[in-house]
């Protein structure tokens, strides 16, 4: 009997079970439990968090996956971890260790400025950033099952990826504008498949799951992205940078499933744990922002 | 008709959609809603717990109160269907994983729920299924991390079974699968789910 494996309906799929959900960022398997028991639906497998990882400048690269590895051990939930851009050699390594998806994130030090991972040839699926509707179906196009917006990570700040959120939907609103011809003009204005832009068009959404991340930090941070009308939220620096992360991540995962009921928000946001400190986008520089890296 | 789907995280859009094509094709009038509470479970006549991760739903189910609400109700009568997640959170045991994280189990089903039984996400796979209860066509099977039963006792039926392990038990209007009948086109196990509700 046929079996089959790393399909295109597994890979998009796995993504979908994670819809309504928060995926955390952790350096330990300690933190992964805290994860776990919060509710958290994934862990996302780190050396450091992005906060830590922009203050320590340097060459960021994958995770030693020996940490991967005991993070995997310790929890039921799915463990991810990222890759640098382009880097498909870190890509081979953290499939043969068997996580259940990769981040080919910009938090890490680009590997390659010409080309990204092709992630068609792998058999786990993978997720990528972006911050508008062409870099979003370029990742898709490359084979990419789930989209999260930039942001800024490490920031505590959720300007960025608001911002990348409302220009993605507006250019997926312009698209049911177009006809035949406008459709085609946009595939190539965005170096996508035709196919991807016209599914794009007639769904009035993104075709795979879209997560929100970079810079969530509270409970309303991501009830607010929530309404805007992405699909589940990463947790970066903001849990584990605040004083009781256990706190701060069952707070988060009720406010994501409850992000329109403003009582829910209310009880949850009451004396919440110290957040993390954040940064104002303003003052860093064009060269310290991560979301440049990888269009 | 009106089927709840519990719509707290994970795969609730498909549910909804599958639900929504399989009473067409079954000349049903009806609709499926998004249950986040348990007042929304009012009048439901069938309820499907989706797939998605079984430690999140089970905790969130605990904490709306959701929890009670789907066991009273199945208690007195009220079909279920539990996909994937919904196996394990619809089983009486779990395995060594499923006590580790202590998940809330409803406990409804004679099954001993095994967690993430075929591995990880890279052993996810699509195969044929034999069940005859849908007919002779064989059903696509989507299994994404997903849960099997080691055993059953009671009343619970057997419906099909993969490289030995339970994928598919029916007891009494209880249905469980392990796989995700939500992500292919084909209703027939839906269809047979509203068959149960009516």
């Amino acid at each position: 009997m046929e079996i089959v494996f790393g399909s295109e309906r597994l890979k998009r799929g796995f993504a979908k079970m994670q819809k309504g959900g928060v995926i955390m960022d952790v350096t330990n398997p300690e933190q992964a439990i805290i994860a776990e028991e919060a509710g958290s639906v994934a862990v996302m497998a780190l050396q450091a968090i992005p906060a830590d990882i922009r203050a320590a400048g340097g060459v960021a690269r994958m995770a030693d996956p020996a940490v991967i590895e005991a993070i995997m051990n310790a929890v039921t939930i799915p463990a991810m971890a990222k890759c640098r851009i382009g880097h498909f050699g870190e890509a081979q390594v953290l499939e043969a260790l068997g996580v259940d998806m990769i981040d080919e994130s910009e938090v890490l030090t680009p590997a390659d400025e010409e080309f990204h991972v092709d992630k068609s040839k792998f058999k786990i699926p993978f997720i990528c950033g972006s911050r508008d509707l062409g870099e979003a179906l370029r990742r898709i196009n490359e084979g990419a099952a789930m989209v999260r917006t930039k942001g800024e990570a490490g920031t505590g700040n959720i300007v960025e990826a608001m911002k990348h959120i409302r220009l993605t939907k507006r250019q997926i609103a312009e698209l049911a504008e177009l006809k035949h011809d406008g459709l085609e003009a946009k595939a190539q204005e965005y170096r996508v498949s035709v196919e991807f832009v016209k599914e794009t068009a007639k769904l009035q959404r993104l075709p795979v799951v879209w997560f929100c991340a970079g810079g969530i930090a509270t409970p309303a941070d991501s009830a607010m992205v929530m309404q805007m009308g992405v699909d589940g939220v990463f947790v970066g620096s903001g849990i584990f940078k605040s004083s009781d992360p256990a706190r701060m991540a069952r707070a988060i995962v009720e406010a994501t499933r409850y992000y329109d009921d403003p009582q829910v928000l209310l009880e949850v946001s009451k004396d919440l744990p110290q957040t993390m400190r954040g940064i104002d986008i303003k003052t860093l520089k064009a060269e310290e922002k991560l979301q440049a890296r990888g269009v | 008709m009106k089927i709840g789907i519990i719509g707290l995280q994970g795969a609730v859009s498909e549910h909804l959609e599958a639900a929504k094509r399989a009473m067409q094709k079954l000349g049903i009038e009806g609709e499926a809603v998004w249950v986040g509470m348990p007042a929304e479970l009012d009048g439901v006549d069938g309820i499907i717990i989706p797939g998605g991760e079984s430690t999140t739903i089970g905790k969130l189910m605990q904490m709306t109160g959701l929890f009670e609400r789907v066991k009273w109700l199945a208690k007195n009568g009220t079909p279920i269907l539990g996909t994937c997640a919904g196996l394990i959170v619809l089983a009486k045991r779990g395995d060594e994983q499923i006590a580790r994280t202590k998940q809330p189990l409803l406990g409804l089903m004679d099954i001993s729920a095994i967690r993430n039984a075929f591995g990880r996400q890279r052993e996810s796979f699509e195969a044929e299924l034999e069940i005859s209860t849908l007919g002779k066509e064989p059903f696509r099977g989507v299994f994404i991390r997903a849960p099997a039963a080691s055993e059953v006792w009671g009343d619970a039926q057997v419906l099909a079974k993969f490289q030995g392990k339970i994928v598919a038990v029916q007891q009494g209007g209880l249905l469980a699968v392990a796989f995700h009948p939500e992500l292919t086109p084909d209703t027939r196990l839906h269809e047979y789910f509203l068959r149960m509700c009516r």
